[in-house]
């Protein structure tokens, strides 16, 4: 089989997998790296999202193999031991979930859409959010604490 | 998904060899369309020859008049390039419209031609702007390239290098979006080029295509008047669940008229 090496949180990763093999499977089942979800599995609702090489993506979209080299961030690497990305912090703040299964996607997706518009207003993260879908329907306090780890992210 | 044997390229030339020695072997550019076909078991490649090193095909330049973008560029880098927004600002707008943030980072404008997605929205830009596809063999004009549903002219193992697109002298582009997935229901590409009008129209029907009337009736300027009455018939357009073919036929004049203001 054919081996593949990344980083992963900042921590240098390989393994052997299979040409098929996603990289939302590599996370999940080779790294035990199971804050990043799988939802639809058809590319639609973004809980799988991650970062790579700094831009927010769909895991679940993305061959293991075709990341060779490449820097992933996951919803693992945000903290700071015990202390919570603004991003976390602002959904905990907000009450930004309900069952929370949308929410590793959502948090990634939401710093991806801070790091691209430095001034974000709450149409902009509407719609940056398309992406993203929550089946509670808990859109508005996700906005909200967007909205607000913007301002955090800026100091 | 079917597994297959994974082959990474280290040129466009090692690209093709790696194509043509393989049983039944498929290009992955961003794989946002590909990677979910695969999923779905829509199809079963031999090998995937992987075009992600390959980063002499990324970029945006000027070259004589024309905007030239490698075809391994992202939607995002198109939508956000300074170069794209000065001189075809329509054509950023477009690719700011496809998909999501996290498709957009990834899907490139090579990848999206080569699938000829009947509702994608770079074939209206292709064809409105009157671009010219470069391949590893050859150029081959916009009105050449789209040859039917997810059909092109592109022969086995071809290889998009990159878009030229003519700067035009005005341009606009407009879509009536899927509620749901966001792609084009119908797509409407303007422009004012120095060979005169051309519209170019997605995901109305089966595959791109130039909407001549509309092209005779603005010769005279860009005034989304003149496209007023103007009837499109619907034969042959797509009907869905999305959209009856005869709707479509009526937001081709729609999105046409908006796209240049109207």
């Amino acid at each position: 089989m054919p081996s593949v090496s990344m980083t992963v949180n900042g921590k240098q990763v390989s393994g052997e997998v299979e040409g098929r093999t996603l990289l939302v499977q590599f996370l999940r089942e080779h790294l035990g790296l199971t804050g990043t979800h799988v939802g639809c599995d058809t590319s639609q609702c973004g809980a799988c999202t991650v970062h790579v090489d700094g831009r927010a993506m769909k895991s679940c979209s993305l061959l293991a193999l075709h990341l060779e080299g490449a820097d992933i961030l996951s919803i693992e690497g945000l903290a700071d031991g015990d202390t919570l990305h603004p991003m976390q912090e602002a959904f905990r703040e907000h009450h930004a979930l309900q069952c929370g299964f949308c929410t590793p996607g959502m948090v990634m997706s939401a710093i991806g859409i801070v790091n691209d518009h430095p001034d974000l207003d709450e149409k902009t993260i509407r719609h940056q959010l398309e992406g993203n879908i929550c089946r509670c329907t808990g859109y508005h306090n996700i906005v909200e604490a967007i909205g607000a780890a913007a301002e955090d992210m800026k100091g | 998904m079917y597994d297959f044997n994974y082959q990474r390229a280290s040129s466009v030339d090692d690209a093709a060899s790696k194509h043509a020695a393989a049983d039944d072997a498929r290009y992955l550019a961003g794989g946002m369309t590909m990677v979910p076909v695969l999923k779905q078991r829509l199809d079963q490649p031999s090998d995937v020859v992987d075009l992600g090193g390959l980063g002499d095909l990324t970029g945006i330049s000027e070259t004589g008049g024309a905007i030239v973008i490698g075809a391994m560029t992202t939607h995002h880098d198109v939508n956000t390039s300074d170069l794209v927004k000065s001189k075809i600002p329509a054509l950023a707008d477009l690719a700011g419209t496809i998909g999501d943030p996290m498709v957009r980072n990834r899907g490139t404008i090579g990848g999206s031609l080569a699938n000829n997605d009947p509702a994608a929205s770079y074939p209206a830009a292709v064809l409105g702007l009157g671009a010219t596809i470069q391949t590893n063999k050859r150029s081959i004009e916009a009105d050449d390239f789209f040859t039917g549903m997810f059909d092109t002219a592109l022969e086995e193992g071809e290889l998009i290098t990159a878009v030229s697109f003519p700067v035009p002298e005005q341009a606009g582009y407009r879509h009536f979006p899927n509620p749901a997935s966001r792609f084009p229901i119908v797509g409407a590409f303007v422009a004012q080029t120095g060979g005169g009008v051309r519209v170019g129209i997605t995901g109305a029907a089966p595959c791109a295509y130039r909407q001549t009337s509309f092209e005779d009736a603005l010769a005279g300027g860009l005034d989304p008047e003149s496209l007023k009455g103007i009837e499109v018939s619907s034969d042959g357009m797509n009907s869905d669940i999305h959209a009856s073919a005869e709707y479509r036929a009526h937001l081709v004049n729609v999105m046409a008229r908006r796209a240049i203001g109207g």
